[in-house]
């Protein structure tokens, strides 16, 4: 990283930035410059309404996404489409033309939605219709000369009787009343009762009396009508909205240009929030910020040259604070992705990326053990980096990770013996017939199962030798800054401390049986004194050293004690590697029990099918299962155990000032 | 056919990996899967990564699996000839190399499914730090592995 810092004639200010947007190298930072004569312009007026049009641009594509979808397979892997500039300015060009275009799209939205509301509001009225249907006059009948017509609800369950009861308690014998249920619904009754009209009040007192209603609504006509017109009225509603769908719909070929406007308003309202941060004077104004080593010379000669700028570029000072961009091969940059999710590494410290990448993908490789598994990861991953070669940088190292994973696992498939775990044998017994005590595809190495002892040796010293690299980073970080006391006395102390003790347990009798016959630890013990002599050291330079800093010499031995307690860690450190044993098991034998289950309808026609089709399942479901386990466990040795040795995150990403495209991807015609 | 003891219990430790092991994954997942399910209903995008949180707690059951399959093609219930007159001092030994992968499993199982939903917190509010929200479960499950490795190689290094 350099500091780049520029001061420019004014008339350029925004033809320079767009330039340095569309190069997307630089990272402007206008805190460091505060001096109170320069002023900063007001854009937020500017920046709010591209946002605005931006916006509209996205909700017509969403829109369009939904009434007339996209045909698209991989949606995952399709990358950016790439837009040439002359397109770019032709859209920008006829730009008021497509913000019609949204606006009508936008427009008939919203009668869809105020559609959707009045078919809504129709709904609930038939809803509240529901118990009336049976009523055969208008709900708001009055009745005729002579007659009065009541219609309400009471609360509870009542039948004509007993409604005829209660409405004639006070009228006498032979009451001129005619009193029905119309119907009885959650608790609730529908009633409808004429009387004379003399007779009226004291019906309805009676009604009342028992918590007679009017109905709340009171629609024209009888109920079954009113209903079958709000029936009429829902079907328009949803013949308006299919018409304005289509609508929308019709305006799909534009989807492309829309995509395009989008992202150029995006871009400018960008553009714009930086420029409300620039610093200017009457005539000139300022930028400042990081642009990685590479690019520097670039920017330099386009700004002096084609602008005329005043141009300026330093290293940064001692113990500045700046951003991160990481720099790697081809094969450790696919780790990229996951050291990022961890925090990228402060400046001034090894960024251990390409140390990470190799365990990686070994430990990946040993947890996920199966020739066929990898071919698998290999082929997919292959196929996606053939044929989507434009999808986004980090989706693709991700891919380009799992496909070196993919080789590492066939390796250590073929050096266990697994093929889909025990495929082969499984289907040479089965099917034709072998019987011999051999297996047909022999372990390169050796099967894990047969001797997990041996294997478990082996994922301690895979994982001393990682835990000793990460011991190694810091002390090299150590080295550079040129602290040799530091490096003897908090590296290479545990070094030597370590590497003795484990030559000193090595031929003791708790390893050996550990070990069994697969290892003789008999000439380390020859070294027996040296072992010793070595750890000893350690030891002293751990518990005098490690807390250099403290003054009083019996606390500082004190705190080295418990400094060599730390001891402990390591051990359960290293312990944590048997991990790469057990995953590594487990993949092999549930692969096992799915060859095991798919062989057991035997040598037919109808027992290949089956096979077949347990085969597919269960691997499928082991491959998902495992993989998952895989990744997971190996970024935690990555994270927990390596990381823990020496690494801090915390480091700021490099966040260039850049076109925030969401769709597309503009292809320069010359580069800058 | 008759069975010793020693077979049934051999048989019976067997067993109980599948089973304690798996009712904890079902325990953790189940717990998993209705956090996930609510962030999913707020914003599908975030479904691969939650659909990740919720299988880690999954795989207790099939570790349990594994010390079953070992166990039963160590006592020859897999083809071959079942050790069904097994002494009863043999038949003990097996249940007891299965005890660690069958009740660490179903304790870690459910502790990492509270720890997934958790980090499936974390997805919904912060979805970049997806990395470090894999960390919290899967710290977890090293206890399941260290239980799943003693099993494998007790049941392994018994001779019948």
């Amino acid at each position: 990283m350099q500091k780049l810092s520029v001061c420019a004639n004014k008339k350029n200010r925004k033809a320079i930035l767009e330039l340095l947007q569309s190069m997307g190298c630089m990272q402007i930072t206008t805190e460091g410059i505060d001096d109170p004569d320069l002023k900063k312009m007001d854009t937020q007026a500017q920046r709010s309404r591209f946002e605005k049009s931006a916006q509209m641009f996205d909700q017509a594509l969403e829109l369009l996404d939904q009434y007339a979808p996209e045909k698209s397979g991989m949606s995952l892997f399709s990358g950016k489409e790439e837009v040439s500039r002359e397109k770019l300015n032709e859209i920008q060009k006829h730009q008021q033309k497509y913000i019609a275009k949204v606006n009508r799209i936008l427009s008939a939205q919203k009668d869809i939605t105020e559609h959707k509301g009045t078919i809504l509001k129709d709904e609930n009225q038939i809803a509240y219709l529901q118990p009336w249907m049976n009523l055969d006059v208008s709900m708001n009948a009055k009745g005729t000369k002579h007659t009065q017509v009541l219609i309400g609800t009471l609360p509870g369950t009542w039948t004509d009787e007993q409604l005829y009861a209660a409405v004639s308690k006070d009228l006498g014998e032979a009451a001129a009343v005619d009193a029905r249920v119309v119907s009885t619904q959650n608790d609730v009754t529908c009633a409808a009762v004429i009387c004379l009209k003399k007779d009226a009040e004291n019906v309805e007192n009676a009604l009342r009396s028992e918590g007679f209603a009017k109905p709340s609504q009171v629609v024209r006509g009888t109920p079954a009508q009113a209903v079958s017109k709000l029936q009429e009225d829902i079907e328009l509603q949803k013949k308006e909205i299919e018409a304005l769908e289509k609508q929308i719909a019709s305006e799909s070929g534009s989807r492309e240009d829309f995509k395009i406007a989008a992202d150029y308003y995006r871009t400018r309202a960008e553009k714009y929030r930086l420029l409300g941060t620039i610093p200017q004077s009457g005539n000139a104004f300022f930028l400042e910020g990081w642009v990685p080593k590479k690019d520097a010379p670039d920017i330099e000669k386009i700004l002096t040259e084609q602008f005329g700028a005043a141009v300026s570029v330093e290293e940064p000072a001692e113990g500045e604070e700046q951003p991160t961009l990481l720099h790697n091969n081809k094969f450790s940059e696919s780790v990229e992705g996951v050291l990022e999710s961890y925090g990228l590494p402060k400046k001034g410290h090894v960024d251990p990326t390409f140390i990470m990448s190799f365990f990686y993908v070994i430990f990946f490789g040993m947890m996920f053990a199966d020739g066929g598994y990898g071919l698998v990861m290999v082929i997919a991953c292959g196929i996606v980096l053939l044929k989507f070669k434009d999808i986004e940088a980090g989706l693709r190292k991700m891919v380009k990770l799992f496909f070196w994973c993919g080789i590492s696992t066939a390796v250590w498939g073929f050096l266990y013996g697994g093929f889909f775990g025990d495929l082969i044998d499984t289907v040479a017994r089965t099917f034709f017939d072998y019987s011999g005590s051999e297996p047909v595809l022999k372990a390169l190495w050796f099967e894990p199962l047969g001797n997990p002892m041996r294997l478990l040796i082996y994922c301690m010293l895979f994982g001393l030798i990682h835990l000793y690299f990460g011991l190694g980073i810091k002390g090299w970080e150590y080295l550079k800054d040129g602290d040799v006391v530091g490096f003897v006395s908090d590296i290479l102390s545990w070094y030597l401390f370590l590497t003795g003790l484990v030559l000193i347990l090595l031929p003791t009798e708790l390893f050996g049986s550990i070990a069994g016959d697969s290892f003789d630890f008999s000439p380390v013990a020859k070294l027996g004194t040296l072992a010793k002599a070595i750890t000893i050291i350690g030891l002293l330079l751990i518990l005098v050293m490690q807390e250099r800093q403290t003054k009083n010499w019996v606390l500082r031995i004190l705190l080295g004690a418990y400094d060599i307690y730390g001891v402990t860690g390591w051990l359960s450190d290293i312990l944590s590697y048997s991990r790469l044993l057990a995953l590594g098991l487990a993949s092999g034998v549930i692969a096992n029990v799915v060859n095991m289950m798919a062989s057991m309808f035997g040598k037919s026609v109808i027992g290949a099918i089956l096979f077949i089709v347990i085969f597919l399942v269960g691997h499928t479901l082991n491959f998902a299962i495992n993989i998952l386990g895989a990744y997971v466990h190996t970024n935690r040795l990555q994270f927990v155990e390596f990381f823990g040795k020496f690494y801090e995150g915390g480091g700021e990403p490099f966040a260039p000032f850049k076109t925030e495209n969401k769709y597309i991807h503009i292809k320069e015609e010359k580069a800058v | 056919m008759s069975f010793s003891m020693g077979f049934v219990m051999a048989l019976l430790g067997a067993a109980l990996s599948t089973i304690l092991a798996g009712m904890g994954s079902a325990w953790g997942v189940g717990l998993a899967g209705q956090a996930a399910a609510g962030v999913v209903s707020e914003d599908p995008n975030q479904f691969a990564k939650v659909l990740i949180l919720q299988l880690l707690p999954g795989t207790q059951g099939i570790y349990g699996l594994l010390v079953t399959f070992i166990t039963l093609s160590k006592i020859g219930l897999l083809g071959g000839a079942a050790a069904t007159d097994m002494s009863l001092a043999t038949g003990l030994t097996i249940f007891a190399a299965c005890l660690p992968i069958a009740i660490v499993g179903l304790v870690s199982a459910y502790h990492q499914g509270r720890t997934s939903v958790a980090s499936i917190g974390i997805v919904a509010k912060k979805p970049d730090q997806f990395g470090k929200a894999m960390l919290f479960p899967a710290m977890v499950e090293t206890y399941a592995i260290l239980a799943l490795l003693i099993s494998i190689l007790a049941v392994s290094n018994i001779t019948l």
